[in-house]
């Protein structure tokens, strides 16, 4: 950050980059800081250091590294069917690695407002970085792409843009509903979530992943969803909250379909050497899932908070906008 | 055409339900639920899904209800109880 505000201090050699931890904090931190750049930035940073090339380096750097440690756990197949088949299996009740059946049955306010706050780094961009590979797709891949991206940012009402309805539900929650709010207490978990949709968005060499990961999230988020609303009525939260969970059950089942036959069907039309790259993108949108949802049970059965805890101020709840 | 899964339909579309309701999805394909499963009937809820038990349930695990087939609309709610 201190590069970026201009006072500049050394950037990460590659070598110290290559030394980190791929997945924890300093280089999950430095990856969503940079790609901020391309998103909204920040206020006090020139908005032209969005293509430094110094950044852009040290970016490229980290990327690899993420990337590289991502690839050693997906499997490297070219299996289209079986990937998604894997996603459209529900499992019957829990086996308890899910977050949205743990938030159900334990239907606890602090819990759904740390996931809330958490999950706003995810969902305030949602659907921003899916649509940087429109310019990469044709015909009927394209045409089904932006139909679903229309749907996701409100089909024309402002006030029905997907996440317009989460900062809706931070209200509801008595949340800081401002664009990055919870950056801070987010932990490397939370952050790889969302830097794995802009690593793949802003890459054409991605487009397969990146259309994976649409894929993956269309799917699974149906059934999710309809747990989390419960979850949310449960513990006596407003509309706004569950209104977000509700719309995600029957959009989502809409989109899977259109995400599948469409997105899917027409980028392997056009493209099939690039069934692997989806399969990469279905799979490292399950393996990071799957270690935050670990992250998110282990803080709350050890009665801790999920955040990361801040200097001086344990995090005991999230800020609101009234702290 | 998914066998299981639920017919698409460009929308906007306007249902009326067997017990009388008229409902309207504006959305760009509507997918009307087949299976009679899904707890927002008439619209598909992917309670089609093909379901596995879970690997290794957790002491604390409750399974989730089944999904009756029934009456349409009856379906909402199913798993709520009250707080």
């Amino acid at each position: 950050m201190a590069y970026l505000t201009g006072d500049r201090t050394r950037l990460p050699s590659d070598d110290e980059v290559r030394r980190a931890d791929p997945l924890g904090d300093d280089v999950q931190l430095l990856l969503y800081v940079l790609y901020e750049t391309h998103y909204r930035g920040f206020a006090s940073v020139d908005e032209d250091l969005e293509w430094d090339p110094a950044l852009l380096a040290v970016r490229s750097a980290a990327e690899q590294h993420f990337l590289t440690a991502v690839r050693a756990e997906t499997s490297g197949d070219a299996d289209v069917a079986k990937a998604v088949g894997a996603l459209l299996t529900e499992p019957v009740g829990d086996d308890g690695t899910s977050v949205s059946h743990h938030l159900m049955r334990e239907a606890r306010l602090g819990q759904l407002r740390e996931y809330a706050a958490l999950r706003s780094l995810y969902h305030l961009k949602e659907a921003d970085p899916h649509v940087w590979v429109v310019p990469r797709l044709r015909g009927r891949a394209k045409a089904a792409m932006v139909a679903i991206e229309y749907d996701e940012f409100g089909a024309g009402r402002a006030e029905d843009v997907h996440a317009q309805l989460f900062a809706d539900l931070l209200a509801d929650l008595g949340l800081d509903t401002s664009y990055g709010a919870y950056v801070d207490v987010a932990p490397a978990e939370v952050l790889a979530t969302v830097n794995l949709m802009s690593l793949f968005g802003l890459h054409r060499s991605l487009r397969g992943a990146l259309v994976g990961h649409f894929a993956a999230v269309e799917i699974t988020s149906s059934p999710g969803s309809r747990r989390l609303a419960q979850a949310l009525r449960r513990a006596g939260a407003g509309p706004a909250a569950q209104r977000f969970y509700d719309e995600h059950v029957e959009a989502d089942a809409v989109h899977e379909q259109v995400v599948r036959h469409e997105v899917i069907g027409g980028l392997l039309e056009d493209e099939p050497w690039l069934a692997a790259d989806v399969v990469l993108g279905i799979e490292a949108t399950g393996l990071l899932e799957d270690r935050l949802a670990a992250h998110l049970l282990a803080a709350w059965r050890d009665g801790r908070s999920a955040l990361r805890e801040l200097p001086g101020a344990p995090a005991s709840s999230p800020p609101t906008t009234d702290s | 055409m998914d066998p299981e899964g639920p017919v698409l339909i460009e929308g906007p579309v306007t249902m009326r339900t067997p017990d009388g309701r008229s409902v309207t999805s504006e959305r760009f394909v509507v997918a009307v639920c087949t299976c009679r499963r899904s707890r927002t009937y008439p619209w598909c809820d992917t309670s089609h899904r093909r379901r596995e038990k879970a690997a290794a349930p957790s002491d604390d695990a409750r399974p989730e209800p089944p999904c009756r087939p029934g009456p349409p609309g009856d379906h909402n709610e199913s798993e709520e109880s009250a707080p």
